[in-house]
């Protein structure tokens, strides 16, 4: 009875918001909004139990000994960012900005800066030229390269514009091949969602 | 009485539709009944042949590689997506058949999410996945978590995880950013066996590169009705198909009308006026 129930609402939500995305009425504009408000705050609901789990989770496996030192820089972190925040504010100046851009800031440009090093490693094994297409593709990620490094004047005029028409023709159609099938499997499987068809994100059944 | 107040004022005024967006609609209203006859007709619904598709086929290989090895499986969708967008459906919907699959063979199943939403749905999916298995007991609530909002803590905290739990496979399904490569080239280090799939398309060329089998595309889409066989989700997917032949053939007029536009009129603006 439950799962139907379920399945009644997602059907009459994704009906509603289907047709609303063909009206400029701004009763249809005011039931996006509504809705978008009520996602909200069902988002805001989610997030604490989110963190109930994160923080039951960390304990837990603080207690056991699991991934110890890890696991209480991760509970330091949650503790003293909002203590930062609610003893002396969030603005210029105060403790809390300064472990922002000090602490975490960096941190996340850290984890940025690795994606340099595995784009190195990922093209060293995908460009090995050991089939046609494989070659062929290691033809034209070297023209694209060297048409974006500083070398390009002194080889050649033309070789720019090689790098576009790979780009703008061969490249952007088969983008726009896989976009299509996307799109196509995109609205399938809302559809699916939608009718019923497809339950298993219900945890299946009929 | 409410319901009948609306209806009257959009019965009332003419600045209900948009007229702008009539040619989506024609569009969809053709899409929509397509799928619909395929997947409810029943002439329509017998006798077709799925194509294999090798990163599918190699779920089950993934899975009994990771209880062969008594190591976990580390199943994420990635930071790009919420609830509502499709291919967290239907990364979703993956889930629910590997976690039937990880509940028989008693294999570890881990899923860090970057967003509280669909950490809940995925617990949800999970344990009805292990009771429909009947292996309730064995379904692991703390191991299906949220790690963080925030891209990269939750693709350093996704990473931390690959690199100390050594998962035997990784599922990379759903919607994925610059995150991707990390954590594709973190699991590729660890010798794990990666099945990826993504609707970015500038990440799918990242995961083509790091991980053994890519589903491409609408094949993700398609993921659920091949595990599950499921007739009528089968059905679906061979709509999805006969719209890309409908694409392919406005496609191809398209392309001789505007060249003979631009043979008579030397001038392909406005070729599709008469």
């Amino acid at each position: 009875m439950d799962r139907k129930i379920a399945v009644v609402v997602c059907f009459a939500f994704g009906v509603v918001m289907f047709a609303q995305y063909f009206s400029a009425h701004p009763l249809a504009r005011s039931v996006n909004q509504t809705i978008a408000d009520y996602w909200q705050i069902i988002f805001a609901f989610a997030l604490i139990v989110g963190v109930v789990g994160f923080l039951s989770n960390n304990l837990q496996r603080v207690h056991k000994g699991q991934d110890r030192p890890f696991r209480l820089l991760a509970l330091a972190g949650f503790v003293i960012m909002p203590v930062l925040a609610m003893i002396w504010g969030i603005k210029a100046g105060t403790p809390f900005l300064w472990v922002f851009e000090n602490v975490q800031v960096p941190l996340q440009s850290t984890v940025f800066a690795l994606l340099a090093f595995f784009v190195a490693s990922a093209s060293f094994r995908g460009f090995r030229a050991r089939s046609v297409p494989a070659a062929i593709l290691l033809s034209a990620a070297l023209i694209i390269l060297i048409s974006r490094s500083f070398a390009t004047g002194p080889l050649s005029d033309w070789l720019p514009g090689v790098a576009e028409w790979i780009r703008n023709n061969p490249s952007m159609a088969a983008r726009r091949a896989i976009l299509i099938g996307i799109g196509l499997g995109s609205l399938t499987t809302s559809l699916r969602v939608i009718l019923g068809i497809e339950r298993t994100w219900l945890g299946g059944g009929k | 009485m409410h319901f009948c107040y609306i209806i009257a004022t959009v019965a009332n005024d003419p600045g209900w539709f948009d007229v702008e967006r009539l040619p989506t609609l024609i569009a969809a209203v053709i899409a929509i009944a397509i799928i619909l006859y395929t997947t409810y007709h029943r002439s329509s619904r017998e006798k077709f042949r799925v194509r294999e598709i090798p990163a599918l086929k190699a779920v089950e290989e993934a899975i009994g590689r990771a209880t062969e090895m008594a190591r976990p499986l580390l199943y994420t969708p990635g930071w790009g997506g919420d609830i509502q967008r499709p291919t967290t459906i239907a990364s979703l919907n993956m889930l629910a058949h590997v976690a039937e699959k990880t509940a028989r063979y008693d294999c570890r199943l881990v899923f860090p999410t970057h967003d509280p939403v669909i950490m809940s749905v995925a617990q949800e999916v999970v344990k009805e996945a292990y009771i429909r298995a009947g292996y309730p007991d064995r379904f692991r609530q703390e191991d299906i978590s949220y790690v963080s909002s925030s891209q990269f803590a939750y693709a350093a905290g996704v990473d931390g995880m690959i690199s100390r739990l050594k998962p035997a496979s990784i599922f990379l399904l759903g919607t994925f950013e610059a995150e991707s490569l990390i954590l594709a080239e973190t699991g590729n280090s660890i010798g794990a066996i990666q099945i990826a799939g993504t609707d970015s398309t500038i990440q799918l060329s990242f995961f083509i590169v790091a991980c053994d089998y890519t589903l491409i595309g609408e094949e993700l889409f398609a993921a659920s009705g091949y595990l599950s066989g499921d007739r009528s989700i089968l059905a679906s997917v061979r709509a999805q198909d006969i719209l890309k032949v409908v694409i392919m053939f406005i496609l191809v007029v398209a392309t001789v009308w505007s060249t003979v536009s631009f043979v008579t009129n030397g001038s392909t603006e406005g070729w599709w006026t008469f």
